[in-house]
């Protein structure tokens, strides 16, 4: 029964990428996020608020199934990116964290040079073919990181000798370089600093352009700048979901309107 | 002023800063005395260490000095070729025995053609030439027949007590009492030094010669000790580096965690603190007794150390590998590198200081540890060089350890200095080897 919605929904709205029915996951005996389902429309800024503790980061993870690297975590129902099931035992979670790349809460740089960093990707997936195909997607990456500019100069220089602003476009750069389809970004901004931020958001609604991006956030004022779609979690349940400019406005749900005046969080 | 602070207890003004109340007094008091303690601790600790480096120094600088005698020696052809053919395997029917008296008439002549005067007899005069100059001299002539005959200027090693003599441990009084040597024979032996045919001087047979019997201590090297050290820690480490680093990996990155894997950990650990001797006895048992390995030789030593050295290694790369943060491994894992691919790109390599440094230090124990080469042979007395690897592996070898352990048991007072010496030659090994991991680290360590 459910499932023909689905389908119903997938043919109306053409640029649905990713869906997620029923999930639940469990932490041991915990149960963190409850029956959630959410849609993520291609080349869409969907963002997930919520106070702290409420699942919007574990639910973020399975996307990717980057929770399969704690081994108490357990996830039921259903995820599909493309229609596919991306919990299916037949997909490789390698396979699928290349189309569903992801940036984290605190920059990650490897320890190597910046060229390094972005070039990691490409090459062990195989997407350049000799040096010269590399370096363009070098340069093409942290061009569309908004880093070309500061990092030309610098590529062989560590990624960690960067500013933490840089450093996180660096990530995104590097997340970028994959050629993802969907990218995943974890309170991206969290440690950055108000300019930071800004170039940061500006880089998110450019990337819109080509992927369909889905932030975590704490700050309601950037998700409401940069998102199209929202999501409130609250206590690991989805309170609300729909057009960013609807839950801000005009929620449905009074703690979703509780939330976002400050009375709860 | 405000309600609240008119309703609050009034509380006497406390003293002047300037004066301390008496708990600020006792607690500095305390501190103070705590940090004596440390440093007393401290001291007592770099006092330990300097009075042994001293002891060991002052004792062992000495034996890589040696005492020579060079005079011309006469070859003379009816006592060391009887036959008259030349012919090395004849000649070889001529033992040490024979020498000896050759050299001894040499250095009767010399002294008498010096005009040194002394009343020693012949036998006395064979006295102060070491047991091993015969045989050195032997040797050479069987090499190279064409000596006999001749005059030829040689150097040999003098006795024990005559070399004794002049590193200060043997003195006339000394010599009076000894049945060993005469204070006649040191007065000639310091005529000989005046004239200059008798010199002390820098002894490289100390770290290339082989072992040397009781009774000739000024012959006994670190040669034969040295090399088995060094096959054996070849072995461990090219058996314990990629054992230990591949089981930290699995049990660190891979393994599920459940009840065997805690089972297996605290085994290794436990396994750090069993003592080494029971390894020697487990190397006794299954390298020797069971799989049939030669005993004494390195590879059985190299094989018991490795076990030895493994919970070790483990334990440090373990450490090292759960220091990388973990942000990096979720780095790799989200840009779709898979497991293998995030260690072996990302985590391995920044562990590999801290991998590197635990190495070296197993490696270093394995180095000093004597208890299990004891029970595995190595203690034996083997005067042959083993060949080069990887035959030499399985040649009878000694260890370094094992030979301090072996001259400090043997009787002459000689051999002191020679086991002093042999610690010596291992602390420099040792320190070498930890300067090697702080450069290693240093070098290698990288900031994130």
């Amino acid at each position: 029964m459910n499932d023909m919605r689905v389908v119903e929904r997938d043919v109306d709205i053409n640029e649905l990428k990713m869906k997620a029915r029923d999930v639940d996951v469990f932490y041991g005996d915990i149960h963190a996020i409850k029956n959630v389902d959410v849609d993520i429309e291609d080349k869409t800024v969907t963002a997930f608020i919520g106070p702290s503790g409420c699942g919007k980061s574990t639910f973020l993870r399975c996307l990717n199934r980057m929770n399969d690297t704690i081994d108490i975590c357990r996830v039921t129902g259903t995820i599909t990116l493309d229609n596919e099931d991306i919990y299916d035992p037949k997909v490789d979670p390698v396979q699928l964290r290349a189309k569903v790349g992801m940036v984290f809460q605190k920059p990650n740089p490897f320890p190597k040079s910046i060229y390094d960093n972005v070039a990691y990707g490409p090459r062990i997936h195989g997407l350049s073919s000799n040096k010269a195909d590399l370096d363009q997607i070098v340069e093409r990456s942290l061009r569309r990181a908004a880093l070309w500019n500061e990092a030309k100069d610098r590529l062989n220089e560590p990624g960690t000798g960067l500013s933490g602003g840089q450093q996180q476009r660096l990530c995104i750069a590097r997340a970028v370089a994959t050629n993802p389809e969907v990218l995943l970004m974890d309170e991206p901004c969290s440690a950055l600093d108000p300019i930071a931020t800004a170039q940061v958001e500006e880089l998110i609604d450019e990337l819109r352009s080509q992927y369909s991006v889905v932030i975590v956030t704490h700050s309601m004022q950037q998700a409401a700048r940069v998102s199209q779609k929202t999501a409130f979690f609250h206590l690991g349940e989805l309170v609300e979901f729909g057009e960013t400019g609807h839950i801000f406005t005009n929620p449905d749900d009074p703690r979703t309107e509780s939330y976002i005046t400050g009375r709860i969080g | 002023m405000t309600d609240a602070a008119a309703n609050a207890p009034i509380l006497p003004r406390t003293t002047s800063l300037y004066e301390l109340d008496a708990r600020t007094v006792r607690r500095n008091r305390s501190e103070k005395r705590f940090r004596l303690y440390g440093l007393a601790a401290v001291m007592l600790g770099i006092l330990a260490l300097i009075l042994l480096l001293v002891s060991i120094l002052s004792n062992g600088a000495s034996s890589f000095r040696q005492t020579y005698l060079t005079i011309p020696v006469t070859l003379s052809a009816e006592r060391l070729d009887p036959s008259g053919n030349r012919d090395p395997a004849e000649m070889a029917r001529v033992t040490t025995f024979g020498y000896l008296p050759v050299i001894a008439q040499s250095l009767i002549d010399f002294v008498a053609a010096e005009g040194i005067e002394t009343d020693l007899n012949p036998q006395q005069f064979a006295g102060m030439i070491s047991g091993e100059a015969p045989a050195q001299v032997r040797q050479r002539v069987l090499n190279n027949p064409d000596l006999v005959g001749q005059t030829v200027q040689l150097q040999v090693l003098v006795g024990g007590r005559i070399d004794g003599f002049f590193k200060g441990r043997v003195s006339m009084s000394s010599a009076a009492r000894d049945s060993n040597v005469s204070p006649e024979q040191l007065l000639l032996a310091q005529a000989l030094a005046d004239n200059g045919a008798m010199v002390t001087r820098f002894n490289w047979r100390f770290v290339t010669a082989p072992d040397a019997s009781d009774n000739r201590p000024e012959a006994a090297g670190l040669g034969v000790a040295i090399i088995g050290s060094v096959y054996m820690m070849l072995v461990v480490l090219f058996l314990a580096l990629p054992i230990g680093v591949a089981a930290s990996i699995y049990l660190e990155e891979f393994a599920p965690k459940n009840r065997l894997t805690d089972v297996i950990e605290v085994n290794i650990s436990n396994l750090a603190a069993v003592p080494s001797i029971v390894f020697g006895i487990l190397g006794l048992a299954i390298f020797i007794n069971f799989a049939g390995l030669p005993q004494s030789a390195p590879i059985v030593g190299g094989l018991v150390l490795t076990l030895m050295t493994l919970p070790t290694i483990i334990i440090a790369t373990r450490a090292s590998l759960r220091a990388v943060p973990p942000s990096i491994r979720a780095a790799a894992l989200g840009l779709g590198a898979s497991k293998m691919q995030s260690v072996f790109h990302h985590v391995l390599p920044l562990a590999a200081p801290g991998i590197l440094t635990g190495t070296i230090i197993g490696l270093a124990q394995a180095l000093g540890e004597t208890a299990p080469l004891l029970l595995i042979g190595m203690v034996a007395f083997v005067r042959e060089y083993p060949a080069a690897p990887l035959e030499g592996f399985f040649d009878p070898a000694s260890a370094l350890p094992v030979q301090v352990y072996n001259w400090t048991q043997r009787s002459d007072p000689a051999f002191v200095e020679r086991a002093s010496g042999a610690i010596i030659v291992l602390l420099v090994f040792l320190i070498f080897m930890n300067a090697m991991a702080v450069m290693l680290r240093r070098r290698f360590e990288r900031r994130w």
